[in-house]
């Protein structure tokens, strides 16, 4: 049997309110509207669609956090995945991903996965590293910014995208561990069923110590906008002859 | 506090982003008196090892092997891990680019120390540096203490500092030999390709005109064109106006384009979200033109003019022939 993970992450949504705690190291998690990390998504359809293209796969979504991740576990499992993991960790001060990287290698080790999905950066910290750390420490192939990603027997071909409007394809041996870039694909949305469904569907949790950090936030703020702009205004004969002036005066084009 | 800058090459020369990253060693060596080794490795090892010559450095390392020559995630790992196995460093730099976000976290596994990506700002003090990235998609900023003694990778965002800032020299080239085990090489690679065919250059254009959203529709990029031919500038977008397929890819600036810093940049109706800045900020000179007053591209922009683009940009024409 193909056993493909996605790791999901709960993140603030692009709405949400982010107000800073009074420790000043974190968010007022009260006041946060979380959602499904942005990329994670795109790596769920991916995995739910090689699913559908492949005999006999089971998709298993994971994700570290305290209780409230559940709901993106079961947001997964209601999309189609076959059951959840939940790496329950009470404190939300473990942000170092070489830390979190090293729970999850030891929590996923035993299940021996195919194949492991992940976004290709979470939209709160943004380190970006995560999935391909895990790979490397479970001595499985890696890839980076799949944007697509194809099953081939013991293989898998992904498409990376490069810089400068640049792309790679990419070949590697399974088992493998691969971040997916956004907008490879179109995520679902949960059926009525999917969502009745998923209220049988296993959620195993593990309790996590705290590990140690090498990486914390020592402060977390608002940036403060230092940038001096001249603005230009007037009706548009006056802007454009003072753009004119700035290209030929200031600029010097 | 020895500090290692891995050079990435472009097609060549020494990419951008890696002679940032030299800018942020030279800045740290100039107060607390560290050494600085710069690594040159790949097909085009020699050539990177004598642009870098041309700095202030204490030393350069050239790697010769045939099994760097086109890049692995696995060979770049275990070749970077060798030599910092090899030596002192407190901080090894990259530029944050593509390749260095597929290998470096593998470095990061491989040696169990942690991976500090894509900062921009860094505050030196004698005891350790304090790192800045952005988080939250650029609404907040976090400082991140690098406190214990062992060693720290670190990669800098594009244009977080500037290559005009780099301190002239003249430094010695060192060959080293390393043995890379080609079993442990797991992927295999094609040769990169683009998906449409001709390619434009933005990187070594002086002046860009470029298109966001606000353009409307595809009709409407024939006026950003002849603005652009006017200037006697290349046309480009960001990504919105690609993924409509108004332009094709090739012209796309930002965190998935292309990374350019010309003298003047003309922003047409662009927003000014993160993926894009992250290619443009570098610019001498942003000018924004936008309806919003509110957009985000106002923050970083030199000169700013909120008004319609279909209003200006055809009187900017006529007033510039």
């Amino acid at each position: 049997m193909m056993k493909i993970a996605v790791l999901i992450k709960q993140v603030p949504g692009s709405e949400s309110p982010l107000s800073i705690a009074d420790s000043n190291v974190w968010l007022d998690e009260e006041k946060v509207a979380y959602i499904m990390n942005e990329s994670d998504n795109y790596a769920l359809e991916e995995a739910l669609l090689l699913k559908e293209g492949t005999q006999d796969c089971e998709v298993v979504v994971v994700s570290l956090g305290p209780e409230r991740v559940k709901k993106i576990i079961r947001e997964g499992l209601a999309k189609g995945a076959d059951r959840g993991m939940h790496l329950n960790i009470n404190s939300n001060d473990v942000t170092d991903p070489l830390s979190i990287a090293k729970i999850f290698a030891d929590a996923l080790k035993s299940e021996n996965f195919d194949l492991i999905l992940s976004g290709l950066q979470s939209d709160d910290l943004g380190h970006g590293q995560t999935g391909i750390i895990i790979g490397e420490l479970l001595k499985m192939s890696t890839g980076s910014l799949a944007v697509s990603t194809k099953l081939d027997g013991d293989q898998i071909a992904i498409k990376q995208e490069m810089e400068a409007g640049f792309f790679q394809n990419v070949r590697m041996s399974l088992p493998a561990s691969i971040t997916i870039q956004s907008g490879l694909n179109t995520p679902r949305y949960p059926s009525l069923k999917g969502i009745m469904g998923a209220k049988k569907k296993e959620i195993k949790t593990l309790d996590i110590d705290s590990s140690d950090q090498k990486l914390k936030i020592s402060k977390l703020y608002l940036p403060s906008s230092s940038n001096e702009i001249t603005m230009i205004d007037g009706s548009p004969d006056q802007i454009v002859e003072n753009l004119v002036k700035v290209f030929k005066s200031e600029i010097k084009i | 506090m020895n500090i290692l800058v891995v050079l990435e090459d472009n097609n060549g020369a020494i990419h951008r982003m890696s002679l940032e990253a030299i800018v942020a060693a030279q800045k740290i060596s100039s107060k607390l008196k560290s050494e600085i080794t710069v690594l040159a490795m790949g097909r085009n090892a020699e050539a990177l090892a004598l642009e870098a010559s041309k700095y202030e450095l204490n030393e350069i390392l050239k790697i010769n092997s045939s099994s760097l020559y086109s890049y692995s995630s696995d060979g770049y790992a275990t070749a970077i891990e060798q030599i910092i196995l090899e030596q002192d460093f407190k901080y090894v730099f990259f530029g944050h680019t593509y390749q260095v976000r597929d290998y470096v976290p593998k470095i990061s596994a491989k040696l169990m120390r942690p991976f500090l990506a894509d900062n921009i700002k860094m505050s030196i003090s004698s005891g350790s540096i304090e790192f800045t990235k952005q988080t939250f998609n650029a609404k907040l900023l976090a400082d991140i203490q690098t406190s214990d003694s062992g060693l720290y990778l670190v990669s800098f965002q594009s244009a977080s500092f500037s290559s005009d800032n780099l301190k002239p020299g003249y430094s010695k080239i060192k060959k080293i030999d390393i043995t890379i085990d080609e079993t442990q090489i797991k992927n295999t690679y094609d040769e990169p390709f683009q998906e449409s065919a001709g390619g434009v250059d933005l990187t070594s254009a002086d002046i860009i005109v470029s298109v966001g959203r606000g353009i409307g529709e595809a009709d409407n990029i024939s006026i950003a064109k002849d603005l652009a031919l006017a200037l006697g500038g290349q046309l480009s977008s960001s990504r919105p106006v690609v993924d409509a397929g108004w332009l094709s890819p090739d012209h796309q600036v930002g965190s998935s384009g292309q990374s350019v810093s010309p003298k003047l940049y003309l922003a047409l109706g662009i927003s000014g979200a993160i993926q894009h800045v992250v290619g443009m900020k570098g610019s001498k000179n942003i000018v924004a033109i936008n309806k919003d007053p509110e957009a985000p591209i106002f923050e970083i922009a030199n000169y700013g003019i909120v008004g319609d683009i279909f209003e200006i940009v055809p009187k900017l024409i006529e007033s510039l022939k």
